[in-house]
């Protein structure tokens, strides 16, 4: 009897250990439970808890009786977990525009007739499937120590100047995203591509200045924050702004040739348990207060500054997603970025 | 009698029944159309796109390299936010793209569209084909597809459009044909007044040319009152002739007979011949009142209406009579207003038929009587007779104006008893 119950358990730890190998990568994961609970409300999301911490409380305390698991993932993982995995999710929210598009392309997405969306500028929601709500700019944050006095550079051109006139100076003191793995970094540069050629030459200067590459805007933060990059260029506006207000020691520049608007977005997958629940976080984050923490839609802030560029969700972010277009995509920059050290 | 069908109806059915007809074949036609032009678009916009991929593949030391410009999938985006597949694949097998994808058959220099399932939803593919590399030829087959959602929603406005178009175009032309159906039944109405509005003797051929339609209708009216003008015509002359070659005979066989009575002295001869006298006078009055009443029967139904004084009426009827009532030695007395006392009528029939009333009051009234003839204005205009004579003693008066009817106090005296008939037909 004894045996045969651990061999019941031996199975079932096998079992887990099969599914471990088999899932996507989980870096972390959050459950706000309700009492008396109702329903359950799954959300795979590539936005750090205390990004969002604030709006799931919010959420539950209009809706009492949800409990909220939040699971925190990367944008590849995220569409990895849905796309092929076929994991089970009610609601997912990610800042990688392109593979929400592809999702919601590939049919993995359901409509959502939100009235909310109505209100909606038409470039930040797509098919009823996935809905924008948040704008965030990405932009170049200098150091101000190691600026000083001198004038910091208000555009890409002005940025290039400097960068060629003084390579000792900026040698291995400027940070970038390393585009290879999906995700905002990838987003933001083919973005650039397509919109200047000036992004080119940038990445040319920045290789061989030995440009340092990060995975995320956060760490990039902290090391202009802290004077080890004199500035790192594609940035998380919103990430920056919080971490500005939290520590300090740097400038956030907008450029002004144009800054690529990153969207937010949510999308109820087709599998979703919970479409319900899913159907009423849409709507609450489309109305989303500025006092979330995060800048909602606003489409007047466009209309303020010329230079800000939404990038448009449709079909055009499938582009960039495609093997061979990628991979030469990546060709030329590692080419750009690798010129001197050649390629780790 | 009663219509019998309506041509006015007729005519408007049979325009709206092929209004119907021509309404859906007109939303047919215009659906057809626009849904034509909106799959050509979708399909123009396809090919564009699948041009453009094609156009920006290239070969690198013999390995075939595709960067997709943003514009050859974002340009699909415009028209709806329908989804997008494509594949490109070379001899050698898929390049790039979604493996299941099937391509739609083409030919080198022209794309090739089809329209199937493609995970659960209708698509619409268009395949295009390039040919790559310098020495060996490398054959590329680069197929875009899209769902086709924003072609049922346009479709669907074509529809409703469609419909309006139809509908409008029916209820307008429904409108017009009424108006057509009554002007061109409008010359009908016209000669139908022009023919009610005349009068009782305007038996004129129709002045105004009717339109080729109604030409033989209004030939056939013609040809009918031409030959009723005529038999009209006969009649009146077969009147005034018999009344000329009667009275005119017995005036003379009567003359003569007075002659011969006043020579006369033996009293048995006498008295035959003042019997053969009032056979005369007899007869004559009889073939008088008969030609009366036959010109009273053929003028009432071609009754002439116009004002008639009937004091001036009176007072011919009366010195008509005068001589009679004098031989009888009544005296005939008038009672007349002032001012004229018109009514509406054919004065040839009012004047029969006062004559036949004041002649019966003469000769049937005792000898040495007045008559009195009154004329009286009001709500009713009347002429009244009133004499002394022995009245229709109660007698059924419908009875006594029957033909030849006489009442019962009347059998010495001369009369044929038309008198009464003629004044009730008058009236």
């Amino acid at each position: 009897m004894r045996i045969v119950v651990s061999a019941a358990r031996l199975m079932l730890a096998l079992m887990a250990v099969a599914q471990a190998a088999l899932a996507f990568e989980i870096e972390d994961h959050a459950v706000f439970p309700a009492s008396p609970e109702r329903s359950v409300l799954r959300i795979i999301s590539t936005a750090d808890l205390d990004v969002f911490r604030p709006i799931l409380l919010a959420f539950q305390a209009e809706n009492p009786g949800v409990t909220l698991d939040y699971t925190i993932t990367g944008t590849s993982q995220l569409m990895a977990a849905l796309h092929e995995e076929g994991a089970s999710f009610d609601l997912a929210i990610s800042s990688a525009m392109d593979l929400q598009t592809k999702l919601a392309n590939d049919g993995f997405a359901q409509a959502h007739a939100s009235p909310a969306a109505e209100t909606l500028p038409d470039w930040a929601a797509w098919r009823n499937e996935v809905f924008g709500f948040t704008q965030e700019p990405a932009v170049i944050i200098v150091s101000r120590a190691f600026f000083g006095d001198d004038d910091v550079p208000q555009n890409r051109e002005e940025l290039i100047r400097p960068l060629r006139g003084n390579p000792d100076r900026f040698r291995g003191k400027i940070g970038t995203y390393d585009v290879r793995p999906l995700g905002f970094g990838y987003l933001v540069a083919t973005q650039d591509s397509r919109r200047s050629e000036a992004f080119w030459r940038l990445m040319e200067v920045m290789g061989s200045l030995e440009a340092r590459l990060y995975c995320c805007s956060g760490e990039m933060i902290r090391d202009v924050a802290k004077g080890r990059l004199a500035l790192a260029y594609n940035v998380l506006g919103s990430y920056a702004a919080a971490e500005l207000r939290r520590v300090g020691g740097f400038e956030i520049v907008e450029p002004t040739d144009f800054v690529n608007v990153m969207l937010r977005s949510a999308l109820i997958p087709k599998s979703a348990a919970n479409p319900g629940d899913a159907r009423r976080m849409v709507d609450f984050l489309l109305t989303l207060a500025a006092a979330s923490g995060l800048p909602a839609i606003d489409p007047d802030a466009l209309r303020a500054n010329s230079a800000l560029h939404p990038i448009r969700f449709g079909p055009g972010l499938l582009v960039f997603l495609d093997r061979m277009t990628r991979d030469s995509f990546l060709n030329s920059w590692e080419s750009s970025l690798f010129q001197v050290r050649g390629l780790p | 009698m009663k219509p019998r069908g309506s041509i006015r109806r007729r005519l408007v059915l049979q325009l709206v029944g092929v209004e119907a007809i021509l309404s859906v074949a007109l939303f047919v036609v215009v659906r057809a159309v626009a849904q034509r032009a909106a799959e050509g678009t979708q399909d123009d916009i396809l090919a564009a796109s699948a041009t453009s991929i094609a156009d920006s593949l290239r070969t690198e030391g013999g390995q075939i390299r595709l960067e997709l410009p943003y514009s050859a999938l974002s340009m699909l985006g415009t028209l709806h936010e329908d989804r997008v597949f494509y594949r490109v694949e070379a001899q050698g097998g898929i390049l790039t793209g979604y493996a299941d994808l099937r391509p739609a058959r083409a030919q080198a220099g022209r794309p090739g569209f089809s329209t199937y399932d493609y995970r659960g939803e209708d698509v619409r593919a268009v395949t295009v084909l390039r040919s790559l590399g310098a020495g060996t030829q490398q054959e590329v087959a680069v197929t875009v597809a899209q769902t086709r959602q924003g072609l049922e929603a346009i479709s669907r406005k074509i529809t409703a459009t469609a419909t309006a178009v139809g509908a409008g175009f029916f209820l307008l032309a429904t409108a017009l044909s009424l108006l057509a159906a009554n002007h061109a039944l409008a010359p009908i109405a016209r000669r139908t007044e022009a023919v009610t509005r005349r009068g009782p003797s305007d038996l004129r051929p129709l002045s105004v040319a009717p339109p080729a339609e109604l030409w033989p209708l209004a030939r056939a009216l013609n040809g009918f009152m031409a030959r009723l003008r005529g038999s009209l015509a006969r009649t009146e002359d077969f009147i005034a002739e018999a009344a000329h070659r009667v009275r005119t005979p017995l005036a003379t066989v009567r003359a003569q007979a007075e002659l011969v009575h006043r020579r006369l002295n033996d009293p048995d001869k006498r008295r035959a011949v003042r019997e053969m006298i009032r056979a005369i006078d007899e007869t004559s009055r009889s073939a008088g009142q008969m030609l009366d009443h036959a010109m009273v029967g053929f003028r009432s139904e071609n009754m002439e209406r116009r004002p008639v004084d009937l004091r001036d009426l009176v007072r011919e009827t009366c010195n008509r009579l005068a001589p009679t009532a004098d031989l009888r030695e009544i005296v005939l007395r008038q009672d007349l207003p002032d001012a004229p006392v018109t009514v509406e009528g054919d004065p040839i029939l009012l004047q029969a038929a006062f004559l036949n009333i004041l002649d019966n009051a003469v000769k049937y009234g005792p000898h040495d009587s007045a008559v009195t003839v009154s004329v009286t204005d009001g709500a009713q205009v009347a002429i009244t007779v009133r004499d002394r004579g022995p009245g229709f003693g109660g007698a059924d008066l419908k009875a006594l104006t029957g033909r030849y009817v006489r009442g019962e106090s009347t059998a010495h005296v001369v009369g044929s008893g038309l008198g009464l008939t003629i004044a009730q037909a008058v009236a």
